[in-house]
Protein backbone atom coordinates (compact mmCIF):
# COMPACT_ATOMS: atom_id res chain seq x y z
CA UNK A 1 0.00 0.00 0.00
CA UNK A 2 1.73 3.65 -0.98
CA UNK A 3 1.00 6.81 1.35
CA UNK A 4 -1.66 8.21 -1.20
CA UNK A 5 -4.02 4.41 -0.69
CA UNK A 6 -3.18 4.73 2.90
CA UNK A 7 -4.08 8.09 3.43
CA UNK A 8 -7.00 7.65 1.28
CA UNK A 9 -8.24 4.47 3.58
CA UNK A 10 -8.01 6.50 6.94
CA UNK A 11 -10.05 8.97 5.20
CA UNK A 12 -12.85 5.67 4.77
CA UNK A 13 -11.88 4.54 8.22
CA UNK A 14 -12.68 8.20 9.89
CA UNK A 15 -15.95 8.62 7.51
CA UNK A 16 -17.24 5.32 8.97
CA UNK A 17 -16.33 6.01 12.63
CA UNK A 18 -17.67 9.63 12.72
CA UNK A 19 -21.00 8.39 11.22
CA UNK A 20 -21.01 6.26 14.02
CA UNK A 21 -20.51 8.07 16.57
CA UNK A 22 -23.04 10.72 15.71
CA UNK A 23 -26.04 7.76 14.87
CA UNK A 24 -24.80 6.47 17.84
CA UNK A 25 -25.67 9.87 20.05
CA UNK A 26 -28.44 10.03 17.75
CA UNK A 27 -30.00 6.86 18.87
CA UNK A 28 -29.04 7.01 22.32
CA UNK A 29 -30.88 10.39 22.90
CA UNK A 30 -34.37 9.00 21.06
CA UNK A 31 -34.10 5.66 22.98
CA UNK A 32 -37.58 5.94 24.84
CA UNK A 33 -39.12 7.09 21.34
CA UNK A 34 -37.79 4.35 19.25
CA UNK A 35 -39.55 1.97 21.35
CA UNK A 36 -42.64 0.62 19.85
CA UNK A 37 -44.42 0.38 23.21
CA UNK A 38 -44.82 1.16 26.78
CA UNK A 39 -44.86 -1.82 29.20
CA UNK A 40 -47.78 -2.29 31.69
CA UNK A 41 -45.25 -1.11 34.21
CA UNK A 42 -44.87 2.48 32.81
CA UNK A 43 -48.22 2.81 31.98
CA UNK A 44 -49.21 2.22 35.89
CA UNK A 45 -46.18 4.54 37.18
CA UNK A 46 -47.48 7.47 34.57
CA UNK A 47 -43.81 7.44 32.68
CA UNK A 48 -46.50 7.08 29.38
CA UNK A 49 -48.43 10.25 28.66
CA UNK A 50 -51.63 10.18 30.31
CA UNK A 51 -54.03 12.12 27.40
CA UNK A 52 -51.95 11.04 24.07
CA UNK A 53 -52.57 7.45 21.86
CA UNK A 54 -49.92 5.40 22.91
CA UNK A 55 -49.16 1.68 22.12
CA UNK A 56 -49.17 -0.72 25.27
CA UNK A 57 -47.32 -4.25 24.97
CA UNK A 58 -47.05 -7.01 27.20
CA UNK A 59 -48.68 -10.47 27.61
CA UNK A 60 -52.40 -11.32 27.72
CA UNK A 61 -53.12 -12.74 31.39
CA UNK A 62 -54.14 -16.30 31.15
CA UNK A 63 -58.01 -16.76 31.52
CA UNK A 64 -58.65 -12.92 32.04
CA UNK A 65 -60.42 -12.85 28.23
CA UNK A 66 -64.11 -11.88 28.42
CA UNK A 67 -66.22 -11.07 25.42
CA UNK A 68 -69.20 -9.54 25.97
CA UNK A 69 -72.31 -11.56 24.49
CA UNK A 70 -74.03 -8.77 22.29
CA UNK A 71 -71.15 -6.92 20.57
CA UNK A 72 -67.25 -7.37 19.49
CA UNK A 73 -66.53 -6.11 22.59
CA UNK A 74 -63.30 -8.26 24.78
CA UNK A 75 -61.93 -7.38 27.40
CA UNK A 76 -58.74 -8.85 29.25
CA UNK A 77 -55.84 -7.86 31.24
CA UNK A 78 -52.47 -6.99 29.79
CA UNK A 79 -49.26 -7.60 32.35
CA UNK A 80 -44.94 -7.73 32.16
CA UNK A 81 -45.51 -9.52 35.77
CA UNK A 82 -44.85 -6.91 37.79
CA UNK A 83 -48.05 -4.68 36.68
CA UNK A 84 -51.18 -5.47 35.13
CA UNK A 85 -53.81 -3.09 33.32
CA UNK A 86 -56.99 -3.63 32.07
CA UNK A 87 -57.68 -3.46 28.18
CA UNK A 88 -60.84 -3.32 26.54
CA UNK A 89 -61.24 -3.42 22.41
CA UNK A 90 -64.12 -3.46 19.99
CA UNK A 91 -63.48 -5.40 16.76
CA UNK A 92 -62.31 -8.78 15.70
CA UNK A 93 -58.78 -9.83 17.03
CA UNK A 94 -56.05 -11.04 15.00
CA UNK A 95 -55.11 -14.72 14.46
CA UNK A 96 -52.67 -15.28 16.75
CA UNK A 97 -53.88 -13.46 19.69
CA UNK A 98 -53.37 -15.92 22.47
CA UNK A 99 -53.97 -15.98 26.40
CA UNK A 100 -50.09 -16.31 27.81
CA UNK A 101 -48.92 -14.50 24.38
CA UNK A 102 -47.43 -11.00 23.49
CA UNK A 103 -50.07 -8.24 22.42
CA UNK A 104 -49.29 -4.80 21.39
CA UNK A 105 -52.64 -2.73 21.92
CA UNK A 106 -53.17 0.76 20.44
CA UNK A 107 -55.09 3.21 22.21
CA UNK A 108 -55.61 5.74 25.00
CA UNK A 109 -56.44 5.02 29.12
CA UNK A 110 -59.72 6.58 30.14
CA UNK A 111 -60.36 8.23 33.29
CA UNK A 112 -61.47 4.72 35.29
CA UNK A 113 -57.35 3.42 34.26
CA UNK A 114 -58.92 0.84 31.38
CA UNK A 115 -56.69 1.10 28.33
CA UNK A 116 -59.55 1.35 25.53
CA UNK A 117 -57.63 -0.33 22.77
CA UNK A 118 -58.34 1.24 18.89
CA UNK A 119 -56.18 -1.44 17.47
CA UNK A 120 -54.53 -4.86 18.42
CA UNK A 121 -51.36 -6.33 17.09
CA UNK A 122 -50.55 -10.01 18.08
CA UNK A 123 -46.71 -10.86 18.81
CA UNK A 124 -45.41 -14.03 18.05
CA UNK A 125 -42.03 -15.59 18.68
CA UNK A 126 -39.06 -16.68 16.94
CA UNK A 127 -39.57 -20.29 17.62
CA UNK A 128 -41.38 -22.70 14.90
CA UNK A 129 -42.45 -26.02 15.38
CA UNK A 130 -44.44 -28.33 13.98
CA UNK A 131 -48.24 -29.23 15.77
CA UNK A 132 -47.16 -32.79 17.06
CA UNK A 133 -44.18 -31.77 18.62
CA UNK A 134 -46.33 -28.91 20.28
CA UNK A 135 -48.40 -31.47 21.18
CA UNK A 136 -45.70 -33.77 22.68
CA UNK A 137 -44.45 -31.30 24.68
CA UNK A 138 -47.71 -29.71 25.99
CA UNK A 139 -47.94 -33.99 27.21
CA UNK A 140 -44.93 -33.57 28.98
CA UNK A 141 -45.39 -30.28 30.68
CA UNK A 142 -42.52 -28.56 28.54
CA UNK A 143 -44.50 -25.54 27.21
CA UNK A 144 -46.30 -23.47 28.78
CA UNK A 145 -49.87 -24.29 28.02
CA UNK A 146 -51.77 -22.41 25.38
CA UNK A 147 -55.29 -22.23 25.54
CA UNK A 148 -56.68 -20.65 21.83
CA UNK A 149 -58.64 -17.80 21.97
CA UNK A 150 -62.25 -19.22 21.65
CA UNK A 151 -63.01 -18.22 17.66
CA UNK B 1 19.15 7.86 2.70
CA UNK B 2 18.74 4.88 5.19
CA UNK B 3 15.29 6.58 5.73
CA UNK B 4 13.66 6.06 2.49
CA UNK B 5 15.58 2.17 2.31
CA UNK B 6 13.17 1.72 5.70
CA UNK B 7 10.15 3.66 4.45
CA UNK B 8 10.45 1.17 1.27
CA UNK B 9 10.80 -2.23 3.32
CA UNK B 10 8.06 -0.97 5.31
CA UNK B 11 6.13 -0.47 2.43
CA UNK B 12 6.63 -3.64 0.59
CA UNK B 13 5.65 -6.04 3.63
CA UNK B 14 2.18 -4.38 3.50
CA UNK B 15 1.57 -5.48 0.01
CA UNK B 16 -1.82 -6.78 -0.54
CA UNK B 17 -1.88 -10.47 -2.02
CA UNK B 18 -1.25 -10.77 -5.62
CA UNK B 19 -4.85 -12.08 -6.58
CA UNK B 20 -5.88 -8.99 -5.18
CA UNK B 21 -4.26 -6.93 -8.03
CA UNK B 22 -5.06 -9.55 -10.59
CA UNK B 23 -8.62 -9.21 -9.94
CA UNK B 24 -8.75 -5.66 -10.25
CA UNK B 25 -7.82 -6.34 -14.00
CA UNK B 26 -11.06 -6.43 -16.15
CA UNK B 27 -9.35 -9.07 -18.43
CA UNK B 28 -8.32 -11.45 -15.78
CA UNK B 29 -12.18 -10.82 -13.69
CA UNK B 30 -14.06 -11.68 -17.12
CA UNK B 31 -12.29 -14.61 -17.91
CA UNK B 32 -11.81 -15.92 -14.30
CA UNK B 33 -16.08 -15.49 -14.02
CA UNK B 34 -17.00 -16.84 -17.01
CA UNK B 35 -15.79 -19.86 -15.70
CA UNK B 36 -17.50 -19.83 -12.43
CA UNK B 37 -21.19 -18.95 -13.90
CA UNK B 38 -22.15 -22.31 -15.42
CA UNK B 39 -21.51 -23.45 -11.65
CA UNK B 40 -22.58 -21.15 -9.79
CA UNK B 41 -25.78 -20.87 -12.38
CA UNK B 42 -26.10 -24.49 -11.65
CA UNK B 43 -26.06 -24.66 -7.87
CA UNK B 44 -28.54 -22.07 -7.50
CA UNK B 45 -31.42 -23.94 -9.65
CA UNK B 46 -30.26 -26.73 -8.04
CA UNK B 47 -30.62 -25.46 -4.65
CA UNK B 48 -33.43 -23.65 -4.98
CA UNK B 49 -35.77 -25.75 -6.28
CA UNK B 50 -34.72 -28.61 -3.81
CA UNK B 51 -35.26 -25.94 -0.92
CA UNK B 52 -38.93 -24.66 -2.46
CA UNK B 53 -40.24 -27.62 -2.91
CA UNK B 54 -39.16 -29.18 0.39
CA UNK B 55 -40.33 -25.76 2.11
CA UNK B 56 -43.76 -25.70 0.32
CA UNK B 57 -44.62 -29.18 -0.05
CA UNK B 58 -43.07 -31.46 2.91
CA UNK B 59 -41.69 -29.17 5.72
CA UNK B 60 -44.42 -29.27 8.22
CA UNK B 61 -46.74 -26.37 9.09
CA UNK B 62 -46.32 -24.48 12.41
CA UNK B 63 -48.23 -24.84 15.42
CA UNK B 64 -48.72 -21.55 15.99
CA UNK B 65 -49.32 -19.88 12.77
CA UNK B 66 -50.03 -22.93 10.48
CA UNK B 67 -49.58 -22.59 6.78
CA UNK B 68 -48.71 -18.82 6.48
CA UNK B 69 -45.08 -19.08 8.24
CA UNK B 70 -44.17 -20.93 4.84
CA UNK B 71 -43.13 -16.89 3.90
CA UNK B 72 -40.80 -17.36 5.79
CA UNK B 73 -38.78 -19.34 3.41
CA UNK B 74 -38.02 -16.29 0.69
CA UNK B 75 -38.09 -13.56 3.40
CA UNK B 76 -35.61 -14.20 5.49
CA UNK B 77 -33.14 -15.22 2.74
CA UNK B 78 -33.80 -12.10 1.02
CA UNK B 79 -34.01 -10.31 4.36
CA UNK B 80 -30.02 -11.51 4.46
CA UNK B 81 -29.22 -10.50 1.06
CA UNK B 82 -30.73 -7.08 1.35
CA UNK B 83 -27.97 -6.76 4.22
CA UNK B 84 -24.79 -9.04 2.74
CA UNK B 85 -25.35 -7.13 -0.68
CA UNK B 86 -24.88 -3.43 1.01
CA UNK B 87 -22.27 -4.51 2.66
CA UNK B 88 -20.37 -6.52 0.01
CA UNK B 89 -21.53 -2.85 -1.92
CA UNK B 90 -20.04 -0.83 0.95
CA UNK B 91 -16.76 -2.66 0.40
CA UNK B 92 -16.09 -2.81 -2.92
CA UNK B 93 -16.79 1.19 -2.84
CA UNK B 94 -13.91 1.20 -0.62
CA UNK B 95 -11.40 -0.92 -2.28
CA UNK B 96 -12.78 1.00 -5.08
CA UNK B 97 -11.80 4.18 -3.10
CA UNK B 98 -8.64 3.70 -1.65
CA UNK B 99 -7.01 1.14 -4.65
CA UNK B 100 -8.82 3.08 -7.86
CA UNK B 101 -9.74 -0.26 -8.96
CA UNK B 102 -11.89 -0.60 -12.06
CA UNK B 103 -13.25 -3.94 -11.03
CA UNK B 104 -14.75 -2.80 -7.77
CA UNK B 105 -16.46 0.38 -8.97
CA UNK B 106 -18.42 -1.93 -11.37
CA UNK B 107 -18.75 -4.49 -8.91
CA UNK B 108 -20.32 -1.40 -6.69
CA UNK B 109 -22.47 -0.13 -9.13
CA UNK B 110 -23.81 -3.52 -10.29
CA UNK B 111 -24.63 -4.86 -6.55
CA UNK B 112 -27.19 -1.82 -5.88
CA UNK B 113 -30.00 -2.49 -7.74
CA UNK B 114 -29.72 -6.34 -6.83
CA UNK B 115 -29.57 -5.29 -3.35
CA UNK B 116 -32.72 -3.06 -3.62
CA UNK B 117 -34.18 -5.93 -5.07
CA UNK B 118 -34.12 -7.97 -2.24
CA UNK B 119 -34.47 -5.18 0.55
CA UNK B 120 -38.30 -4.56 -1.73
CA UNK B 121 -38.71 -8.91 -1.51
CA UNK B 122 -37.64 -8.78 2.27
CA UNK B 123 -40.40 -6.09 2.83
CA UNK B 124 -43.14 -6.58 0.96
CA UNK B 125 -43.05 -10.45 1.97
CA UNK B 126 -42.81 -9.35 5.90
CA UNK B 127 -45.72 -6.88 4.60
CA UNK B 128 -47.94 -10.29 3.31
CA UNK B 129 -46.61 -11.90 6.23
CA UNK B 130 -47.55 -9.32 8.77
CA UNK B 131 -51.41 -8.88 8.01
CA UNK B 132 -52.39 -12.48 9.35
CA UNK B 133 -49.77 -12.73 11.91
CA UNK B 134 -49.52 -9.28 13.61
CA UNK B 135 -53.03 -8.03 12.45
CA UNK B 136 -51.07 -5.35 10.51
CA UNK B 137 -49.55 -4.61 6.95
CA UNK B 138 -47.05 -2.07 8.49
CA UNK B 139 -45.51 -0.80 12.19
CA UNK B 140 -43.32 1.49 12.41
CA UNK B 141 -41.36 -0.59 14.86
CA UNK B 142 -37.58 -0.07 14.41
CA UNK B 143 -36.15 -3.74 12.69
CA UNK B 144 -39.11 -2.66 9.84
CA UNK B 145 -38.17 1.19 9.67
CA UNK B 146 -34.13 0.22 9.63
CA UNK B 147 -35.22 -2.11 6.77
CA UNK B 148 -37.00 0.72 4.93
CA UNK B 149 -34.10 3.27 5.29
CA UNK B 150 -31.82 0.33 3.71
CA UNK B 151 -33.84 0.37 0.84
CA UNK B 152 -33.45 3.98 0.66
CA UNK B 153 -29.91 4.15 0.63
CA UNK B 154 -29.76 1.17 -1.96
CA UNK B 155 -32.21 3.78 -4.27
CA UNK B 156 -29.49 6.79 -3.22
CA UNK B 157 -26.77 4.68 -4.57
CA UNK B 158 -28.26 3.91 -7.55
CA UNK B 159 -29.53 7.30 -8.36
CA UNK B 160 -26.22 9.12 -7.27
CA UNK B 161 -24.83 6.31 -9.86
CA UNK B 162 -27.34 7.42 -12.46
CA UNK B 163 -27.03 11.41 -12.39
CA UNK B 164 -23.33 11.89 -12.18
CA UNK B 165 -21.92 11.45 -16.16
CA UNK B 166 -18.23 11.10 -15.20
CA UNK B 167 -17.62 7.47 -14.25
CA UNK B 168 -14.95 8.15 -11.46
CA UNK B 169 -17.36 10.70 -9.86
CA UNK B 170 -20.19 8.84 -9.81
CA UNK B 171 -18.21 5.61 -8.19
CA UNK B 172 -16.85 8.27 -5.83
CA UNK B 173 -20.05 9.74 -4.47
CA UNK B 174 -21.91 6.30 -4.43
CA UNK B 175 -19.01 4.98 -2.42
CA UNK B 176 -19.24 7.69 0.36
CA UNK B 177 -22.80 7.01 0.71
CA UNK B 178 -23.23 3.27 0.35
CA UNK B 179 -19.84 3.93 3.42
CA UNK B 180 -21.85 5.69 5.57
CA UNK B 181 -25.06 3.65 5.01
CA UNK B 182 -22.89 0.48 6.49
CA UNK B 183 -24.15 2.21 9.79
CA UNK B 184 -27.83 1.34 9.76
CA UNK B 185 -26.65 -2.51 8.93
CA UNK B 186 -25.84 -3.56 13.08
CA UNK B 187 -28.69 -1.15 13.94
CA UNK B 188 -31.10 -3.61 11.21
CA UNK B 189 -29.44 -6.87 13.00
CA UNK B 190 -29.70 -5.45 16.90
CA UNK B 191 -32.92 -3.21 16.75
CA UNK B 192 -34.56 -6.13 18.36
CA UNK B 193 -32.94 -6.82 20.97
CA UNK B 194 -31.97 -2.59 21.29
CA UNK B 195 -35.92 -1.71 21.42
CA UNK B 196 -39.42 -3.27 22.18
CA UNK B 197 -40.42 -4.29 18.25
CA UNK B 198 -43.43 -5.91 17.56
CA UNK B 199 -41.03 -7.97 14.98
CA UNK B 200 -39.58 -11.05 16.91
CA UNK B 201 -35.54 -11.92 17.16
CA UNK B 202 -33.96 -13.35 15.08
CA UNK B 203 -34.78 -17.23 14.12
CA UNK B 204 -32.09 -17.98 12.06
CA UNK B 205 -28.62 -17.45 12.64
CA UNK B 206 -25.65 -19.04 11.66
CA UNK B 207 -23.94 -19.17 15.22
CA UNK B 208 -26.80 -20.15 17.66
CA UNK B 209 -28.89 -23.25 17.59
CA UNK B 210 -31.74 -22.66 15.69
CA UNK B 211 -35.31 -21.73 17.10
CA UNK B 212 -36.93 -24.68 15.39
CA UNK B 213 -36.53 -28.09 13.96
CA UNK B 214 -34.42 -29.39 11.42
CA UNK B 215 -37.31 -30.80 9.30
CA UNK B 216 -38.21 -26.56 8.91
CA UNK B 217 -34.41 -25.50 9.37
CA UNK B 218 -32.71 -27.44 6.69
CA UNK B 219 -34.67 -26.43 3.77
CA UNK B 220 -34.66 -22.71 4.75
CA UNK B 221 -30.82 -22.73 4.98
CA UNK B 222 -31.04 -24.26 1.56
CA UNK B 223 -33.16 -21.46 0.59
CA UNK B 224 -30.70 -18.95 2.20
CA UNK B 225 -27.89 -20.90 0.01
CA UNK B 226 -29.47 -20.54 -3.22
CA UNK B 227 -30.22 -17.04 -2.49
CA UNK B 228 -26.53 -16.50 -1.98
CA UNK B 229 -25.59 -18.48 -5.44
CA UNK B 230 -28.00 -16.72 -7.56
CA UNK B 231 -27.20 -13.60 -6.38
CA UNK B 232 -23.24 -14.30 -7.29
CA UNK B 233 -24.48 -15.33 -10.65
CA UNK B 234 -26.74 -12.29 -10.90
CA UNK B 235 -23.71 -9.95 -9.84
CA UNK B 236 -21.27 -12.24 -12.29
CA UNK B 237 -23.52 -11.58 -15.14
CA UNK B 238 -24.26 -8.10 -14.73
CA UNK B 239 -20.45 -6.77 -13.76
CA UNK B 240 -19.13 -9.23 -17.04
CA UNK B 241 -21.60 -6.98 -19.47
CA UNK B 242 -20.72 -3.36 -17.15
CA UNK B 243 -17.10 -4.10 -18.14
CA UNK B 244 -17.78 -5.14 -22.34
CA UNK B 245 -19.26 -1.69 -22.02
CA UNK B 246 -16.67 0.02 -19.86
CA UNK B 247 -13.91 -1.60 -21.97
CA UNK B 248 -14.98 -1.72 -25.35
CA UNK B 249 -12.09 -0.13 -26.94
CA UNK B 250 -9.76 -2.37 -25.19
CA UNK B 251 -8.07 -5.08 -27.53
CA UNK B 252 -8.76 -7.83 -25.54
CA UNK B 253 -12.95 -7.23 -25.95
CA UNK B 254 -12.51 -6.28 -29.86
CA UNK B 255 -10.64 -9.69 -29.98
CA UNK B 256 -13.67 -11.43 -28.08
CA UNK B 257 -16.23 -10.06 -30.08
CA UNK B 258 -14.61 -10.51 -33.47
CA UNK B 259 -13.54 -14.50 -32.31
CA UNK B 260 -17.51 -14.62 -31.45
CA UNK B 261 -19.29 -13.71 -34.26
CA UNK B 262 -17.36 -15.86 -36.22
CA UNK B 263 -18.14 -18.46 -34.28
Amino acid sequence: MNLKRKHRMWAVVALLLGVSVAVGLALYALQQNINLFYSPSQIADHQAPDDTRIRAGGMVVEHSLQRSGDSLMVHFALTDFQKTIEVEYTGILPDLFREGQGVVALGKMNSKGVFVADQVLAKHDEKYMPPEVAAALKASGKLPPQPSAEH
Amino acid sequence: MVKVVANAKALKKQKMPQWFYQLGSPRWFYELSGKWLPWLGGSAALLLTIGLVWALLFAPADYQQGNSFRIIYLHVPSAFLAQSVYLLMAIAGAIGLIWKMKVAEVVAKCAAPIGASYAFLALVTGAIWGKPTWGAWWVWDARLTSMLILLFLYLGVIALNSAIGDRQMAAKASAILAIVGVINLPIIKYSVDWWNTLHQPASFTLTEKPAMPAEMWVPLLLMVLGFYALFTWTLLTRCRTEILERERRAGWVCDLLSNSQIK
